[in-house]
């Protein structure tokens, strides 16, 4: 799995990701399949809303009292027995996953999915060190026998379709009988699963990442629906966990709430079906289980946004509701994105951890509509922090020249209301008969940088807040923070 | 030569401003630790005795899982025996060596193979004694412990689960407060696994499949309560 970021390339990325029949048919899904089971099971709990208040609580107080947290879940995982590695960055996180598999001889080691393993490469490392990674989701094995990363944070093959995964199954499992059916997804399955539970049962380590960890107790917790990374910690000599330091929470009363709105968040589920909570090796007397347990918590420039403008985005917690909801990840899909993180949490969390010389193009990728905010159990303000992005870039002159001009024409009108109002509500009623044959445009002026790779969508007439202010009128009983959405504009 | 956790912890005490040695900040985080605040409990999970249990059972049903609703713990080893006549598995049946599952009355099923210990993976179904059910979402929670193997909970295609009507709390936060009066506060098993429903994938085409690395089925055994 390659971690060469083609961030900077976004546009080129994206213009090829349109033109993609297969991968286009296999992101016309991702709406469709995502929202509705999102809306049914936030629908079907009436505190959803107030349970993301407290979500979104929870992480502040817990990210203002990190150091403090930090310190205990150090303290109580080493009460239980496990060990604790802080590091500083990729390579140093690396190193001390390297130097545990090496202590222990380790030949196989077994993944559960972790986005962090995907930020610090580690597969390829493990490899050159001459360690096999098999990663044993089902989403997150599809791509590592492509080569390939992950195109979302919770479906990672989300672009696949199942031709190409018969293909894939046939080049890889050569010791299969080669006229054996694969045209259903439940065999595909199976032969997945058939294949995996041996690497489960022959793997030395195990390594998952974490949804969470519990200062309170020392506990590592990995939510999934498969399985994979329960089979993953259990059955090899040693667990690692790997967990970026914003992971913690104080209590298991707080995760609990935390745990009310991921799932929900993210499938639509009232709960995912394994959330398991790991607290140091196996015990005296246990008849199975790892027989180390580290936790390895990375910061890798996080700390850094701590204190600053972008903080509120470590109160994430990677339900992927954010991209789910996004028409800008709907048309390209995640690889365009260019590294690991995509959608509109990418837009944010990439160039804070890559830069934003290399990720400058990610904060633009968005149309400022405002659902990913919308959607996002923690509510993060993820267009504001976008155009914090806009703006940092604009200050740098990393901006190509037409859009400077695009966006100071813009400034002008949007810091003139009175203005600004009349002259885009003319403007997009003008859009809008012109565009009504196709619905689309193909050529847009002061736009061309985006339309060039994609057509803009014809107005269904009225503006942002004309049809803001008339939906603001229907639900006047939901209470939203109008002021981050004014400010959401572009 | 600074450590990197020296390193990790200086950035965090920079950026937040603080020395770590403040006394009204750890006072505060100090005072959430040991007294473990109850966020917002939904209404669903704060319901009475009957309407707890009929709620877990709809839960249970709506996560892909099937149940039984017995009388007494007696009858555990004769469903046992009619769940896996009822799918033509061969009545063989592994457990762990829970004093709860080895009191029950399984000479009144002579014809039923019971094997203690953890799996290898070899078994086709597996019977474990749930902790607690939770209401709120079906949820069952398993915890690890030298009579409960956690392999029990994954490997077999079929897991059977035993569980008490009066451990059915209706909320996550009452199973915690049940686990801290059993091991001390801050302290847990090693595994705590809550379990809803049967093992899923929908990573190819988002088709939702069941039985993708852990069991195909889950099976409820809700004994007493009713
Ligand atoms: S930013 Fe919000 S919606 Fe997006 S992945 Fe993170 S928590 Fe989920």
């Amino acid at each position: 799995m390659s971690v060469e970021i083609t961030s900077p390339r976004f546009k080129d990325n994206a213009k090829r990701a349109l033109a993609d029949g297969p991968l286009q048919a296999a992101l016309s899904k991702v709406g469709p399949g995502f929202i509705g089971k999102r809306t049914a099971a936030a629908d079907k709990l009436p505190e959803f809303d107030a349970l993301r208040d407290s979500a979104r609580d929870i992480k502040d107080h817990t990210l203002a009292h990190l150091d403090l947290y930090l310190e205990r879940f150090e303290e109580k995982v080493k009460a239980a027995g496990g060990h604790v590695h802080f590091a500083v960055d990729a390579a140093d996180a690396r190193d001390i996953v390297t130097k545990i598999c090496r202590d222990l001889g380790a030949r196989t080691v077994t993944k559960g999915k972790s986005m962090i393993s995907e930020e610090i490469g580690l597969n390829d490392h493990l490899s050159a060190a001459g360690i096999e990674p098999v990663e044993t989701d089902l989403g997150e094995y599809l791509i590592q026998i492509r080569g390939e990363a992950p195109s979302h944070i919770i479906a990672p093959a989300i672009h696949l379709n199942k031709e190409q995964v018969e293909e894939d199954f046939r080049r890889v499992h050569t010791h299969l009988a080669p006229e054996r059916n694969l045209s259903e997804p439940t065999a595909l399955l199976a032969e997945a699963r058939g294949e995996l539970r041996q690497k489960f049962l022959v793997a030395d380590v195990g390594i998952t990442g974490a949804n969470f960890l519990v200062a309170e107790t020392g506990t590592s917790i990995i939510v999934t629906n498969e399985g994979n990374g329960d089979l993953t910690q259990t059955l090899p000599k040693a667990h690692i966990v790997l967990a970026s330091l914003e992971k913690l929470v104080p209590t298991l009363e707080d995760v609990s709430q935390l745990l009310r709105v991921l799932a929900r968040s993210a499938t639509g589920q009232e709960m995912s079906v394994y959330t398991t909570f790991s607290t140091g090796p196996r015990r005296p007397g246990d008849p199975d289980g790892p027989g180390e347990y580290h936790v390895v918590i990375l910061d890798n420039g996080r700390s850094g946004m701590l204190g600053g403008p972008l903080k509120e985005m470590l109160r994430c917690i990677r339900c992927g509701a954010c991209m789910n909801h996004c028409p800008v990840y709907h048309a390209v899909g995640g690889h365009a994105y260019g590294w690991v993180y995509p959608g509109p949490m990418g837009s944010v969390l990439t160039p804070a951890l890559i830069g934003i010389e290399k990720g400058a193009n990610l904060p633009n990728a968005s149309t400022f509509c405002g659902r990913c905010e919308e959607v996002c159990p923690v509510r993060i303000p993820l267009p504001k922090l976008m155009r914090h992005w806009r703006e940092k870039e604009f200050e740098r002159h990393l901006t190509p020249a037409p859009q400077r001009y695009g966006l100071a024409v813009w400034g002008f009108f949007a810091r003139r209301g009175w203005l600004y109002r009349p002259a885009t509500g003319l403007a997009m009623t003008l859009l809008s008969v012109l565009g009504r044959k196709k619905g689309r445009f193909a050529a847009l002026p002061l736009a061309g940088g985006w339309t060039g790779h994609r057509d803009f969508p014809a107005p269904e007439g009225g503006t942002f807040q004309a049809q803001w202010r008339a939906q603001r009128a229907a639900r006047n009983t939901r209470h939203a923070n109008r002021d981050a959405k004014k400010d959401a504009r572009p | 030569m600074t450590s990197s956790r020296d390193t990790v912890f200086a950035s965090v005490r920079r950026a937040l401003g603080v020395t770590s040695q403040e006394a009204p900040r750890r006072q505060e985080a100090d005072g959430r630790l040991a007294g473990h605040p109850r966020g917002l409990v939904p209404a669903r999970a704060q319901l009475p005795a009957a309407a707890r249990l009929a709620l877990f059972k709809d839960m249970v049903v709506a996560a892909a899982a099937s149940i039984d609703h017995l009388p007494s713990a007696d009858d555990v080893p004769g469903a046992v025996a009619s769940y896996l006549r009822g799918r033509n598995l061969p009545p063989t049946i592994l457990r762990g060596g829970d004093a709860r599952l080895a009191a029950l009355p399984w000479h009144r099923e002579p014809n039923l193979d019971v094997w203690i210990g953890p799996s290898d993976g070899r078994q086709l179904a597996g019977l474990s004694h749930a902790f607690a059910g939770v209401a709120e979402s079906g949820t069952l929670v398993m915890l690890s412990g030298p009579d409960n193997p956690s392999t029990l909970n994954l490997l077999p295609d079929h897991h059977l689960v035993v569980l008490d009507a009066a451990d059915v709390a209706g909320d996550y936060e009452s199973v915690w407060t049940r686990i801290r009066e059993r091991f001390g506060p801050g302290v847990m098993p090693r595994t705590v696994n809550w379990i809803t429903g049967p093992s899923r994938s929908a990573d190819i085409e988002q088709t939702l499949l069941l039985g993708a690395h852990g069991p195909r089925s889950l099976h409820v055994l809700l004994v007493g309560g009713a």
